[in-house]
């Protein structure tokens, strides 16, 4: 009901190549999380499925029939746009039948799903205001309303709680988890929030400059990045890569380590470091520690409250089963 | 305004604008009323005298009263009509990508920028003269009988030319507002299963509803005054056919030389200009609020 697969999808704007040949497949049912950095195609990649965009070449298939050059409208496929993109002339229930009314629904079905929707998005004390007497998680959740109620085989959201604060951001990421477990239908999800990424996705799909660097589960992308860019990329804080002399140590020529699988100590260690600047947030507190020839600081986590403060000497050490090991090509050595 | 005190400021420092353009208003205005009681007439100078209300019947008792207020509401209602959709239809077409885009845009703007009476002149001789025109060279090539607008259709020939004049204005309003419609409106428009005319209805033109009142609020301010057009092209005849109240307030006072009776015209003009005003304030005034 909402397989897609994308077959040496190719996109360029003028000379520009924007999207290298691609493949990918986006099994029924699964929440596919699209994460790269700012200007890597992740928006272009969606609108290429949405059909907003024409693919240069290449074939997109939505339940095995070729949907290439099929109108956006005739895919079945619904989008959540950053800005919302809510009709501002019209009222919530407006908004939200929008769709129904373009495909000609009966009036009586149409108020059903717009009343199970409201209901679902808790919009139901709304659906008279217009979109402009909204805040913008109620806004969030009109647009998300507009796209339930056509039923579609799959979601399109591209970025869509960027413009929330933090709180309400969370709030939205659960809610919209939730309606992905409840519906069970195919959702594709850009963000360059790796929290959304890592707690939302059944897949994650990391790309840099159009290129595909790795597929896979949130946890199989953190245990085993393929390569230096996934291991920089994925987890919060970033992973801490050393070259040089160090790396050789290891037989590579850099390796990566989590700021979590450091053990840090004042007494004895690996290496000698001076603390620098440190994160405490209550649950844990994250050291930046500079060590001597590893070039950059070491970014270290401990748990809880940990009493020590900016310039005291500390040791680290490495725990050996949790080194991440890449070759000069960045690949990930096994 | 957020403050008491940046309000009364704000009147503060508009005062002297407000009270130059009362001055600027209230001097003629109250001369015509004055005038309008009077017997005034240009041949007869030195023998003004009170008359009260005479002026006002002889204006509106006069059948080219009732012929120039129909004639101003078609000049009006049909330049109107003629722009808004003219320039609904170009700004749509203007906001599409092609080559030349740049230069075609200021072409359409230009015809703004010319004087109402050359316009005017141009298009009676240079384009519907029944003679020499090229509407009467094109109807002759095609074998058929030049048509005399000017004299067979005086006030739809005027309302072709007003129109040219003002389909500049009404574009560029429209485009501009166009050009601001939010794209992804648009897109999710589609994703909805809209076509395009569907797009147009629903989100478009919602969209332009604002800049259409300030075009239709902005035109007839201008357009119940159009005289110049008239005097270059058909002199308000045949008859009274293309006689509007400006023209006719013109006639009264300036070629009957009554200048009693143009000023009770001025007066009734003022009245109805004012009743158009707060009709279509009322009407399509709270597009502008929202
Ligand atoms: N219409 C266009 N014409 C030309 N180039 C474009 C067009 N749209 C996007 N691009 C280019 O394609 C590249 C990818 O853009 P895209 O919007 O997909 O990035 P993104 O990954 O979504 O970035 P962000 O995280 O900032 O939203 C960018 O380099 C951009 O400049
Ligand atoms: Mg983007």
């Amino acid at each position: 009901m909402g397989r897609i697969t994308l077959d040496k999808v190719r996109k360029t704007f003028g000379d520009v190549e924007v999207i290298p040949p691609l493949d990918l497949t986006i099994e029924d049912g699964e929440f596919v999380v699209f994460v790269g950095p700012s200007g890597c195609g992740k928006s272009t990649l969606l609108r290429l499925i949405a059909g907003l965009e024409d693919v240069t070449s290449g074939q997109i298939r939505i339940d095995r029939q070729d949907a290439t050059d099929l109108p956006p409208a005739k895919r079945g496929l619904a989008m959540v746009f950053q800005s919302y993109a809510l009709y501002p002339h019209m009222s919530v229930r407006k908004n939200i039948a929008f769709p129904m009314k373009m495909a000609g629904l009966p009036q009586d079905e149409q108020d059903r799903r717009i009343e199970a929707a409201a209901k679902a998005l808790n919009l139901t004390d709304y659906l008279d205001r217009k979109p402009g007497q909204l805040s913008g998680g109620q806004r969030q959740r009109v647009a998300i309303g507009r796209a339930i109620v056509r039923e579609p085989a799959a979601f399109l959201f591209d970025e869509p709680l960027s413009n929330l604060d933090a709180a309400l951001r969370v709030g939205m990421r659960l809610e919209i988890s939730e309606l992905h477990k409840r519906l069970a239908t195919t959702m594709i999800y850009v963000t360059h929030d790796q929290v959304e990424a890592m707690t939302m996705a059944d897949k994650i799909v990391v790309l840099r400059a159009g290129h595909i660097e790795q597929v896979g589960s949130p946890l199989e992308l953190y245990n085993r990045p393929r390569n230096v860019f996934v291991a920089g990329f994925i987890g919060s804080p970033k992973m801490n890569l050393i070259s040089g002399a160090e790396a050789e140590k290891h037989g590579a020529v850099t390796i990566g380590i989590r700021p979590e699988h450091l053990g840090i100590s004042t007494e004895s260690g690996l290496w000698k470091g001076v603390i620098g600047v440190s994160e405490h947030l209550g649950s844990d507190t994250f050291f930046h520690v500079t060590v001597e020839g590893l070039g950059e600081p070491l970014t270290v986590r401990a748990s809880g409250e940990v009493s020590l403060k900016y310039g005291d000497i500390v040791w680290l050490t490495p725990n050996e089963v949790n080194l991440h090991r890449f070759n000069a090509e960045g690949l990930r050595i096994a | 305004m957020a403050t008491k005190h940046a309000r009364v400021a704000a009147r503060f420092m508009i005062s002297p604008a407000v009270l130059l353009l009362l001055g600027w208003m209230i001097v003629p205005l109250s001369m015509t009323l004055y005038f309008s009681f009077l017997r005034y007439n240009l041949l007869m100078p030195g023998m003004e005298e009170f008359t009260g209300l005479t002026n006002y019947r002889f204006f509106l008792t006069d059948p080219a009263f009732f012929a120039a207020l129909t004639n101003t509401i078609l000049l009006v209602g049909g330049v109107l009509l003629v722009t808004v959709v003219g320039g609904i239809l170009l700004a749509l077409l203007l906001d599409q990508p092609f080559f030349g885009q740049g230069i075609v845009r200021i072409l359409v703007i230009a015809p703004f920028f010319v004087m109402p009476t050359v316009s005017a002149l141009v298009w009676k001789n240079m384009f519907m003269n029944p003679v020499n025109g090229l509407f009467a060279h094109a109807a002759k090539a095609l074998g058929l009988q030049p048509f005399d607008f000017l004299s067979a259709a005086p006030l739809t020939s005027i309302i072709g030319i007003v129109s040219w004049q003002w389909l500049p204005f009404a574009t560029l309003i429209l485009l501009t507002a166009l050009q601001s419609l939010d794209q992804e409106q648009l897109e999710a428009a589609e994703m909805d299963g809209a076509p395009w005319i569907k797009r147009f209805w629903f989100i478009m033109l919602p969209h332009l509803a604002r800049a259409i009142t300030v075009v239709i609020l902005i035109q007839t301010i201008f357009l119940l005054s159009v005289f110049a057009e008239i005097l270059v092209t058909t002199n308000g005849g045949p008859g009274t056919a293309s006689t509007n109240l400006t023209y006719l307030i013109y006639m009264q006072s300036l070629l009957q030389f009554d200048v009693g009776g143009g000023s009770a015209g001025g007066v009734v003009a003022i009245i109805l200009a004012n009743i158009v005003a707060i009709f279509l304030m009322r009407m399509i005034g709270k597009n502008l609020d929202a």
